[in-house]
């Protein structure tokens, strides 16, 4: 497959953050054409593109859209469909390997208050939040400029570009915690509680934001709305599958020679992508690889030719989540970096349920122990049985990620564990390991 | 405990009032009036006045440098909420402090991608040069430490922040030095982010105001560089070898910088090398020009090694001055 910058087009242009760059390389056009549509018209258009969202689950993105409750023509609303709507942008980029949106946000804001306004315009909101991680300070400067920038040409505030359509855009720093990366956690934060995950249904679309209903998207999915709007759903479609369709910032990272972000279509391949990254770093081999961040099972060589796609990936055992390819070669023990991993999950489960609270603390003591040596062989069956209990009894999908480098490892690298055994321990194996997958018992 | 926890006038004291904060130093800056002002402004920004509480705490931070049990008050008696609903609210998140913070704030991501390319061994010579460990303050009162969680920038790893702006690709011996200028009063330039001012000036650029009182200096930060050759390396790719996203319906009058794919040379031959070139001599202002050069594929990155370097990542032998590394197992040395 060929690189096809589209959202990355921009980003080698000089000062390609300001709005003087943007516009003069085909910014804000797109707008003008969605504010001449109806806003119906709009979500139609995103639906029949395919795109689905870049966040991580990979959610139709028009569909979410058309969730929202509308008023019906001639009729008095009533419930949510009489609330206002809220679009809020989930900019709150921190799972491990992950770094797409911060490059994005900072050299190229306007595309994403651009797909930020489209939006707005389509679900019929006239208040958007861009929720951004605390620590992706220069992001959060560069979008602040931008939307200064954009209210001072009347693209937002009231009467935008003079339809009558009036949205207002606030830059919201967050305060450091993964967890507001969930959706409803981030809404819980962004009302001003600590960031905890809210009981689903009801879903957003009808009691999101102070109860009314509300959209949230990632960054990338919204900064590629212009692009949909301009080029059409057809045009969008012409790269990567049917069901998964458009361009995706391939994020490589790690064992790599040339680390960084590479746009392609979906469903380009990891033995692609290397070959443009140059490769795993001279005199070594692939050893393991995260398809979409530390919250989606490990691949390994065996799965080079696997289509990076939603679909594709999922069918071999993955998730896409956000293209996130960390690549880690035969001196990276697979053990330790999940033990960091795990660590993390701990650290950042915000202890609203007990599932993963309390799994993941175990799970850091178990790996702990088996890093120095110090391991039982029962630890091998504890970890499955520990992930058996975390795996869908946690209350949102922190808790299922957590286990995800766990489950994978053992499945592919159960020697790896086994090397690290004291030799007693090793001699029981064979009495006492069941090793059943995660998921199976 | 004079009142009970609910009363709406943030009046309330509870255990949390001796836990989560410790007693306030002594010399501690004043909340003000502007300060209520902006607080006010801030909570005129959103539908609900609560909403601006995470960028409340920001803005108490950017006076004391930590939020301090009068700036839990503060927010509290704004808001109308007790001060055990505001403690809870800053305890949860890691980026408010409990303690005083050092001028600067140096994180060393020490999750899996950058420990094992060295995140580790640079926060462990770091922690032994200091003298401290996770989240306490050198002597000097320069430097709060801490290993910070996935940064967001495994392309540039190992990577360090400041204040919470990038120090990319960074090793053992470029983070120390970076740490001991810190400690003597400079304020090396960060490899993506704005110029340093200090740990309660970026506080206030996350509350949601400008860290800067002039303009100039404003405009400076905002074009500071962003954008390293992992950002712009599967563009350049594109250029190089003439590839490009299938074209729009719509009539486009401009392009970006476009692929004129000529033979790989010197300096200055390829589309976007050129359109950097000019793009470095037509910057007006320092700002610009240290941005455009940031951009320029021939410039070095500054404090931080070469992507070309990158094959020997792991071959280091690990510095022995201060025993850093040793007790971290995760990278290996092959």
């Amino acid at each position: 497959m060929p690189l096809t910058p589209v959202l990355t087009a921009r980003f080698d242009a000089p000062r390609s953050w300001t709005l003087d760059t943007y516009e003069r390389l085909d910014g804000y056009r797109a707008l003008r054409s969605a504010l001449e549509m109806a806003p119906d018209d709009v979500v139609a258009l995103v639906k029949d593109s395919g795109l689905r969202g870049r966040g991580g689950a990979g959610f139709p993105t028009g569909m979410k859209w058309s969730f929202i409750p509308q008023p019906k023509p001639g009729e008095e609303p009533t419930g949510p469909a009489a609330a206002p709507k809220y679009l809020v942008v989930n900019a709150d980029e921190g799972e491990p390997g992950t770094c797409k949106d911060l490059p994005l946000m900072m050299a190229d804001p306007h595309s994403l208050v651009e797909g930020v306004i489209i939006t707005a315009y389509a679900i019929r909101s006239h208040f958007a939040v861009i929720y951004v991680r605390g620590e992706a300070v220069h992001a959060h400067r560069r979008l602040m400029a931008a939307v200064q920038e954009a209210y001072a040409a009347g693209y937002l505030g009231s009467d935008v570009l003079g339809t009558g359509y009036d949205l207002e855009l606030v830059v919201h720093a967050g305060a450091g915690a993964y967890i507001c990366g969930e959706e409803t956690a981030l809404l819980d934060s962004l009302e001003g509680y600590r960031g905890q995950p809210r009981l689903k249904p009801p879903f957003p679309a009808v009691a999101g934001l102070y109860g009314s209903p509300t959209v949230i998207n990632n960054v990338e999915t919204l900064a590629s709305v212009p692009y949909v709007v301009r080029g059409g759903a057809e045009w969008f479609k012409s790269m990567g599958p049917e069901k998964s369709p458009g361009p995706k910032i391939y994020s490589l990272s790690g064992r790599v020679v040339r680390p960084g972000q590479y746009e392609a279509p979906m469903g380009t391949t990891m033995r692609e992508l290397l070959a443009m990254a140059g490769g795993v770093r001279p005199g070594h081999e692939l050893k393991f690889w995260t398809p979409g961040g530390s919250s989606t099972p490990y691949f390994t060589a065996e799965h080079l030719d696997v289509p990076l796609d939603f679909d594709s990936v999922a069918a071999a055992g993955s998730m896409l989540g956000t293209t996130a390819l960390m690549v880690f070669d035969e001196t990276d023990s697979i053990v330790e970096a999940t033990l960091r991993f795990t660590e993390f999950y701990a650290h950042e489960s915000c202890g609203k349920c007990t599932p993963c609270r309390e799994g993941t603390y175990w799970l850091v003591q178990i790996l702990d122990r088996l890093v120095r040596g110090e391991g039982r062989a029962a630890d091998l069956d504890l970890l499955t049985d520990t992930c058996d209990n975390i795996l869908g009894r946690a209350f949102c999908a922190l808790g299922d990620g957590a286990t995800s480098c766990i489950a994978s490892s053992l499945k592919y690298f159960k020697d790896d564990y086994v090397a690290l055994l004291p030799v007693e321990e090793q001699a029981r194996l064979g009495r006492s390991l069941r090793l059943e997958p995660v998921g199976a018992a | 405990m004079s009142v009970l926890p609910g009363s709406p006038e943030g009046t309330a004291v509870t255990g949390l009032d001796s836990s989560p904060v410790e007693p306030a130093a002594p010399d501690l800056p004043p909340l003000t009036e502007q300060t209520e002002a902006e607080a006010r402004e801030l909570m005129a920004r959103y539908p609900q006045e609560r909403s601006a509480l995470l960028p409340m705490l920001h803005l108490v931070q950017s006076v004391q440098g930590y939020v301090s049990p009068e700036g839990v008050g503060f927010c509290a008696r704004l808001l109308g909420l007790t001060k055990a609903e505001v403690g809870a609210v800053s305890t949860f998140y890691t980026m408010y402090k409990r303690h005083p913070t050092g001028e600067h704030l140096v994180s060393v991501c020490t999750n899996t991608l950058c420990a094992v390319l060295g995140g580790q061994r640079i926060y462990d010579a770091i922690s032994a040069d200091l003298g401290v460990g996770h989240d306490q303050t050198a002597a000097d009162g320069s430097v709060t430490l801490e290993h910070a969680e996935c940064l967001a920038a495994c392309d540039y790893a190992p990577v360090v922040t400041v204040d919470y702006e990038f120090y990319d690709q960074q090793d053992v011996e470029s983070a120390r030095a970076l740490v001991t200028a810190l400690r003597m009063g400079e304020k090396p330039p960060p490899t993506r982010g704005a110029p340093l001012t200090d740990f309660r000036g970026v506080s206030r650029q996350l509350a949601g105001f400008s860290q800067h009182a002039d303009l100039e200096a404003e405009r400076a930060a905002i074009d500071a560089p962003s954008a390293g050759g992992p950002t712009l390396v599967g563009v350049r790719l594109a250029a190089e070898r003439g590839e490009t996203a299938p074209p729009m319906g719509d009539a486009q009058p401009e392009q970006a910088p476009e692929p004129d794919v000529e033979p790989a040379g010197g300096p200055g031959e390829t589309a976007s090398e050129q359109a950097a070139d000019t793009a470095v001599a037509s910057a007006d202002t320092p700002a610009e020009r240290a941005g455009a050069a940031q951009h320029h594929p021939d410039t070095p990155e500054p404090a931080g090694r070469q992507p070309a370097e990158r094959g020997r990542e792991g071959t280091d032998t690990p510095p022995t001055s201060s025993g850093a590394g040793q007790n971290s197992s995760i990278e290996r040395e092959t």
